[in-house]
């Protein structure tokens, strides 16, 4: 009986040593790699810090995407309809990125206030709104409501998915 | 009239299902033969109604039916058979026919092969079975038919996400159910063993076999899916902790453990009431799992709708089970003895210091993975977590596994001696070591921790060979008595040095797709070049092509080393009209040891397409050893003291002159 106490005393131990050192590791980790979203109006008011990997959303500025000739670099503006901010972006672009529609893309911005993307999230339909955009669009007053809400299928991610 | 049919097979099913789930229970408390006994023919009768009801539906897709609302949302008649089929269970309706279909093959096959479970273990797991049966059956009736009607049928179908119109993945879903639903057997186990109150050496037997079969449709469905990502997203990487992926890999890796603690309850008789509880967690995260996906509460490829009133009756199912079988747990639990006394340094310490690893490990995707949704739904803000924070924390809790898992078969049972064990790997150790001190030398990438990986995959796969050489004593007795030996190691055993190698050469695949890769993005016109990792890639032209339903522009690369061509791959952009949808196919030139992979994105006013290619070292190993990995587990399955050994409830003879088999 004494063995098997000992035995459950040390399989007790390891497990809970093991349960603190997950949790350090995840609170550590959440300190660094918490991804916060932010619309264009958080940014045009100075919200948000410089250098620090966020997730912004919005809208493709009408007539604001520019490719910049013999690079694979893509310029524009995300809008939430009262601020907009401009974004860099090297690399192939989602098939579905268009003007005037929804599009989330993490980065970070510098002191400039220039926006360079790592990645280009967009739908990959046309009645769907990434929740990050209507959020946006919320945060700025210029979501309409029982607009193309965010319904339907098939939002893009990099991890479009396999489950 | 078809599709009637099938409505009325899935009502049938849902009213045996409710006796399945009832008279049998009713029979075992009584011990009533006959009332136990229905269990097996409703089991059978259940699974052969929802194959009627699946078969009534792949009918209705084949046909193209449109006058069956789900055919026609998700259907086209231009479309391929193939994607045809697969359509089938590519929306939630169909997805959730599948899902029913495979969690009654399971009920039926424990019905007709569980002939030497005793009556009353046997009708009480059926009936646990049929009740997860019952809610989903009830889920699929209430809220999401897949036989409606339309009134006025339109004359063709909306057609089927291009996304999904893949070979891959059409046959991504069916193999991951079979893991996810498979699970469900397991969990019925459990219930069953803690309602009886008795958990041995002979449970651990049955509940083993279709844990591991399970494991391995899991498994391969995880490594379909994460194929298919690699190739048809253009992202150019295998996997990237989105939501829909953890919901698949926390069962994977509370199945995992399982397996493995399982082993300890048969062989040793300790661990008990921790393996009936992995048993019901491995299932509560697949179910969770549903919900996460099916709920819409993520949005994704697999969020086929969002409807709050499904998430609703999913999430009311998930409480039922969980809080139900968790409440009998805590009920039951406490009188589960364990016979079985070990010290911390023995092979069931190895197993049980792999299990909490991999519990811990997937306690912690299960926070990645749900602290979004808890601040969102709590207005605190929205915040993504992304790869980094699973890097961080999954990368250091596995690092202790991949070591112990070379160890563990090394120790005997009970008690070990690490140090005898040590001398007997001591040439995996140098493997791994010299591995580490190459890798630093010769690679150019910078920091410590990607050579400490290539130590880790040389010392997994070097190590897990010096067990079974070990074990057939290679080239210390006669090579006669090698074979021999080698004869009578139980297939279990090589199902472990199978399993145990894929693992190996799926660490090696992640490096070389996460730190050894090479990327390039630029402009190029037709005729230009680019130099990746030594390789020229040569854009040849750029062609329009007319697929069977879709148009598509095609980048030809030509790949040449050294001046010599060596392999000319197609990038396309597709566009399928009917579902007005825009798809990247990657072009991808594989040798089994690295892949030259070329994407093309959208031309640009200057006559230039911007393209992204990417040499990624020791990717295709990751699906090779994922393959591997099941191949271990089928291996593990065909054993023969489960194909003949008809476990009985007796304490079974262990090993004879063979040492013991550690799976």
């Amino acid at each position: 009986m004494r063995s098997r106490k000992r035995q459950r005393l040390w399989i007790a131990c390891i497990g809970l040593l093991l349960l603190g050192a997950a949790t350090a590791l995840a609170l550590n980790a959440f300190e660094d790699n918490l991804v916060f979203f932010h619309g264009p109006s958080d940014i045009a008011a100075g919200k948000v810090e410089n250098g620090r990997l966020i997730r912004i959303g919005g809208l493709v500025q009408e007539g604001s995407v520019e490719r910049i000739a013999n690079t694979a670099r893509v310029e524009f503006k995300i809008t939430d309809g009262v601020a907009a901010t401009p974004v860099s972006f090297e690399g192939i672009l989602p098939d579905l990125f268009r003007e005037g529609q929804g599009v989330v893309a993490n980065g970070r911005l510098d002191a400039n206030g220039l926006f360079t993307a790592s990645e280009i999230l967009a739908k990959h339909d046309e009645n769907y709104m990434p929740p990050e955009v209507v959020e946006a669009l919320k945060r700025s007053g210029q979501w309409k409501m029982g607009g193309d809400a965010a319904s339907g299928p098939a939002a893009s991610g990099p991890g479009g998915g396999n489950s | 009239m078809i599709a009637e049919i099938g409505h009325f097979a899935l009502i049938a099913a849902f009213l045996l299902a409710g006796l399945q789930s009832t008279v049998p229970l009713y029979g075992a408390h009584k011990g009533d033969r006959g009332m136990m006994e229905l269990a097996r023919s409703t089991a059978v009768g259940q699974f052969v109604l929802v194959l009627l009801a699946f078969a009534a539906l792949v009918n209705a897709f084949v046909t193209s039916d449109f006058s069956v609302l789900n055919v026609a949302q998700n259907s086209h008649s231009l479309k391929p058979m193939l994607y045809k089929i697969s359509g089938t269970w590519g929306n939630h309706e169909g997805s959730l026919l599948l899902w029913a279909l495979i969690l009654s093959l399971f009920g039926a096959m424990v019905a007709c092969f569980g002939r030497n479970l005793p009556p009353s273990l046997r009708a009480r797991t059926l009936a646990i079975q049929g009740m997860i049966a019952l809610g989903f059956l009830a889920f699929m009736l209430f809220t999401s038919n897949p036989f409606d009607r339309i009134l006025a049928p339109p004359p063709d179908g909306a057609g089927l996400n291009p996304l999904l119109q893949d070979p891959g993945l059409a046959f991504h879903p069916p193999f991951l159910y079979f893991g996810y639903v498979g699970l469900s057997i397991s969990f019925s186990f459990a219930v069953a063993a803690l309602i009886e109150g008795k958990v041995d050496a002979a449970w651990a037997r049955w509940v083993r076999p279709w844990t591991l079969a399970a494991w391995c449709g899991l498994t391969v469905g995880i490594g379909l899916g994460s194929w298919w990502a690699y190739y048809e997203l253009g992202w150019g990487g295998f996997w990237f902790w989105d939501p829909v992926e953890n919901a698949s890999f926390m069962p994977w890796l509370a199945a995992t453990a399982l397996l493995h603690s399982a082993i300890v309850v048969e062989k040793r008789d300790a661990l008990k009431s921790w393996t009936i509880l992995l048993a019901i967690v491995a299932f509560s995260l697949s179910l969770l799992g549903t919900f996460l996906v099916r709920s819409g509460v993520l949005t994704s490829v697999h969020a086929f709708a969002t409807d709050p009133e499904r998430g609703v009756f999913i999430l009311g199912l998930l409480g039922v089970a969980i809080g139900g079988s968790l409440t009998l747990f805590a009920i039951r639990a406490p009188k589960l003895q364990a016979s079985g006394v070990f010290q911390p340094i023995s092979r069931e310490g190895a197993l049980l210091l792999n299990n909490l690893f991999l519990s811990a490990a997937a306690a912690t995707v299960l926070l990645g993975t749900l602290y979004p949704l808890f601040l969102d739904v709590l207005d605190a803000g929205k915040v993504s977590v992304g790869p980094p924070f699973f890097n961080a924390t999954f990368g250091p809790l596995m690092a202790p596994v991949l070591t112990a898992m070379v160890i563990g078969p090394f120790l005997s049972w009970k008690r070990a001696d690490l140090r005898h064990a040590m001398q007997k790997v001591w040439l995996g150790v140098a493997a791994g070591v010299g591995a580490i001190v190459l890798t630093l030398i010769l690679s150019g990438v910078e920091g410590v921790l990607p050579a400490v990986g290539v130590g880790a995959a040389v010392w997994i796969i070097a190590g897990t060979l010096l067990e079974l050489a070990e074990r057939v004593k290679l080239f210390r007795v006669p090579l006669g008595e090698t074979w021999r030996r080698a004869r009578r190691t139980p297939r279990a055993a090589y199902g472990m040095t199978v399993a145990h190698l894929g693992v190996g050469l799926v660490v090696a695949g992640v490096l070389g797709a996460t730190v050894f890769k090479t990327e390039s993005i630029q402009s190029m016109k037709p005729g230009d070049a680019a130099i990746v990792a030594g390789y020229t890639f040569t854009l040849d032209r750029v062609e329009r092509i007319q697929g069977p339903n879709y148009l598509a522009e095609r980048g030809v690369f030509r790949i040449s080393e050294g001046g010599k061509e060596i392999a000319t791959v197609n990038a396309e952009r597709r566009n399928y009209p009917v579902e007005n949808e825009m798809t990247t196919e990657a072009g991808i030139h594989t040798t089994w040891v690295e892949d030259l992979y070329a994407v093309i994105g959208e031309g640009a006013p200057g006559g230039g397409w911007t393209t992204r290619l990417y040499h990624n070292p020791l990717v295709p190993w990751i699906w090779l050893g994922t393959i591997i990995m099941s191949l271990g587990g089928v291996i593990s399955l065909t054993d023969r003291r489960l194909r003949i050994g008809a476990p009985t409830r007796r304490r079974a003879a262990v090993g004879g002159a063979a040492p013991a088999p550690a799976e």
